[in-house]
């Protein structure tokens, strides 16, 4: 058995508690020790993903216990991807982070980072559906550190909203759990499908009851209509690049939707197509509503908020059938919007900090590298909307392609399509209001560098002082590196625009050992002679 | 037995439901509370309600159901408990800040949260400005 399955839970564990106890007060070791946690992370996710390439499905059982009765960590194509794309958005976020000087802000950013991506690892990798709720836990009370990190009146009261929210979700989800393991007697998930797909037709009430109250704790996270309440604020309050971190969060909700109800709760299973009824009219909803908030929103925050909820409305139509062409397109989508979802709010944070503050979409006199950072917003909506020749284009024709053979074809196209549209006006419609309305206002004082007194630039201290303005591009780090990390994210879309081919290919095996579920299922439960 | 423990969960969690949509910080935290009491008696009850055995088999020859009580939910509920009592905590202490910073202790957000301040709102701050 290897030992590789476990570091992705434990580098983050290790190297969080490391700056909480020892660099507390010295912000430049928490900047070198969290990159390099973070880059530990992104190698050992590369090297799970190469044992995960052989189509096997790796099980690691803490304490080496019989299967049932130990927790089991489960490596297969997806977790492996998930793994991935979380640490590619951890390492840019978080170089963002300390390029616009976000780390600085408040106490133990870092360290929040750190058991952030502990939970959200842990999350990807469990076999046990307990596990997994103490994982959801561990990801989200770091959430709410990093959500309120750099305070402020509005982000503490979104931060206590997200807090409710998700506190209701958990109780749901042990409401859940505990339904489950009354039906089935196991919480273990590949025993739990076993036994699910041996359980007899005419008594299925209660497990449905579970499996449904299961799929809305994960679109509580996934923020599907009607459970996207809490997003708007939260994610428009939150700093930059935790909004950016945020957005594979809701992923994990859809990670969670696709793992149980391909393995334990299949279209073919006794509990039938109880998920997909329930998801694909609430995704074409929330596609709707959140392309309608990207063009009514005042606020670019709530902006790039909505098209975050857009995204995953699109991503959950696609999966919403649960077979092969629609998770292959549905996790090239992932990909995509994760990285794209992840820029704009990172582009965002940018004409924030250099409008002083200022998220409104209202004409304000040019700011600074204006030309940059137009450009900028400018590939990252073309992506989001779905315009060629970005990675949203093609995930939206491979949604398209994926779901012509559908009863629901014309409605999705129709919703896509059109939703689209709206979303295009939409950015539009801030871009021009954001860059071109600028030229016509007269240059207030200190946008022009030769006028008015500045701000002294020497160097920065790398002391935490929590008072300091928050939202000023003057106490930014690194300006240099706040654009590579948007260029970083970017750049990811363009790889996975060229090397489309070869990666679907790869996602479509991916879907394939989804639709497998006993393969899992003999991974887990097979082979066990000589544990404890 | 069954009756009692469903119709008390139930009346819990309608207290819990209408404490969590006053909308206030402090009826949230109590609603919180009690919602968390239920679920764990709602988990603890999952393993089957029977009285007076112990969670542990007594003999390792012949397993008789009827002479123990399932240890699983036990060991879930106090996970849940734990989980839960960390998140109250944390959840006052936002609360506490919003409250502080925020001046009233209201849940939804302040209309500021969407709506851009209008022209003359933009005037008085300047008024006020010293």
């Amino acid at each position: 058995m290897t030992h590789w399955l476990i570091l992705p839970v434990l580098a983050p564990a290790l190297t969080g508690a490391l700056i909480v106890m020892w660099m507390r007060h010295d912000l430049l070791l928490q900047r070198v020790f969290g990159i390099a946690g973070s880059t530990a992370i992104l190698l050992i996710a590369l090297k799970l993903n190469l044992m995960a390439g052989d189509g096997q499905v790796h099980v690691y059982r803490l304490g080496n216990w019989t299967a049932p009765f130990g927790i089991v960590l489960m490596l297969d194509r997806l977790s492996a991807l998930m793994l991935m794309l979380t640490a590619i958005l951890a390492v840019t976020a978080q170089l963002y982070a300390i390029g616009s000087g976000w780390d600085r802000k408040g106490w133990h950013f870092h360290a929040l980072w750190m058991f952030q991506l502990m939970g959200v690892n842990g999350a990807f990798l469990t076999g046990d559906a307990f596990n997994l709720f103490v994982f959801f836990e561990v990801l989200l009370i770091a959430s709410y550190g990093l959500m309120i990190h750099g305070g402020g009146p509005m982000r503490l009261r979104a931060g206590v909203q997200y807090v409710a929210y998700n506190l209701a979700g958990s109780a749901l989800f042990l409401a859940a759990l505990g339904t489950l393991y009354a039906v089935t007697g196991t919480l273990a998930m590949a025993d739990m499908a076993a036994r699910v797909a041996a359980m007899p037709a005419d008594d299925t009430a209660l497990l449905r009851v579970g499996a449904v109250m299961l799929l809305l704790v994960f679109a509580v996270k996934a923020a599907i209509f009607p459970l996207h309440f809490w997003l708007p604020s939260t994610y428009a309050n939150a700093p930059g690049p935790v909004a950016a971190l945020f957005a594979i969060m809701s992923k994990v909700g859809i990670y969670a939707i696709i793992r149980f109800f391909t393995l334990i709760f299949p279209p073919d299973s006794i509990t039938g197509t109880v998920a997909t009824d329930l998801i694909l009219p609430a995704a074409l909803i929330t596609l709707t509503l959140g392309q309608l908030g990207v063009l009514g929103t005042a606020s670019l925050t709530r902006l790039a908020a909505f098209a975050a909820i857009a995204s995953i409305g699109t991503l959950a139509i696609s999966i919403a059938r649960f077979d092969v062409p629609g998770l292959t397109a549905g996790l090239y989508y992932m990909i995509h919007s994760t990285l794209i979802s992840a820029a704009l709010f990172l582009v965002v944070d940018l004409i924030a900090a250099r409008r002083g503050g200022d998220i409104w979409l209202r004409p304000r006199p040019p700011i600074r590298d204006i030309g940059l950072v137009s450009a900028l917003f400018f590939a990252t909506a073309i992506a989001m909307v779905g315009l060629p020749p970005l990675s949203g284009f093609l995930g939206k024709l491979m949604i398209l392609n994926a779901t012509a053979g559908d009863g629901w074809r014309v409605t999705i196209w129709a919703t896509i399509l059109i939703t689209s549209l709206i979303a295009l006006v939409g950015f539009a419609r801030a871009g021009s209001l954001l860059f071109w309305r600028a030229h016509e206002m007269e240059p207030g004082p200190g946008s022009d560098p030769g006028d008015g007194p500045r701000p002294p630039r020497g160097p920065i201290p790398v002391k935490l002082e929590t008072d300091e303005p928050i939202q000023d591009v003057d106490d930014s780090a690194s300006p240099a590196l706040a654009f590579v990390a948007v260029g970083a994210l970017l750049a990811g879309s363009v790889a996975i625009t060229l090397l489309a081919g070869p990666l679907t290919d790869y996602l479509h095996i991916t879907a394939l050992q989804l639709t497998d579920p006993q393969t899992y299922i003999d991974a887990v439960l097979t082979g066990q002679e000589g544990l404890k | 037995m069954e009756l009692l423990v469903a119709t008390s969960l139930g009346a819990i969690m309608a207290a819990a439901i209408y404490l969590i949509l006053r909308r206030r910080t402090f009826a949230l935290i109590l609603g919180m509370t009690m919602m968390t009491y239920a679920i764990n008696a709602f988990l603890f009850a999952t393993g089957r309600l029977v009285v007076n055995l112990p969670p542990i088999l007594k003999s390792h020859s012949g397993i008789d159901p009827a002479d123990y009580t399932d240890p699983i939910p036990q060991a879930l509920v106090l996970t849940a408990i734990v989980i839960g009592f960390g998140m109250t905590a944390v959840t006052v202490m936002m609360a506490l800040g919003a409250f502080i910073e925020g001046g009233d202790d209201r849940i939804d957000m302040p209309p500021g949260d969407r709506r851009m301040p209008s022209a003359s709102d933009r005037t008085e701050d300047k008024d006020e400005a010293p």
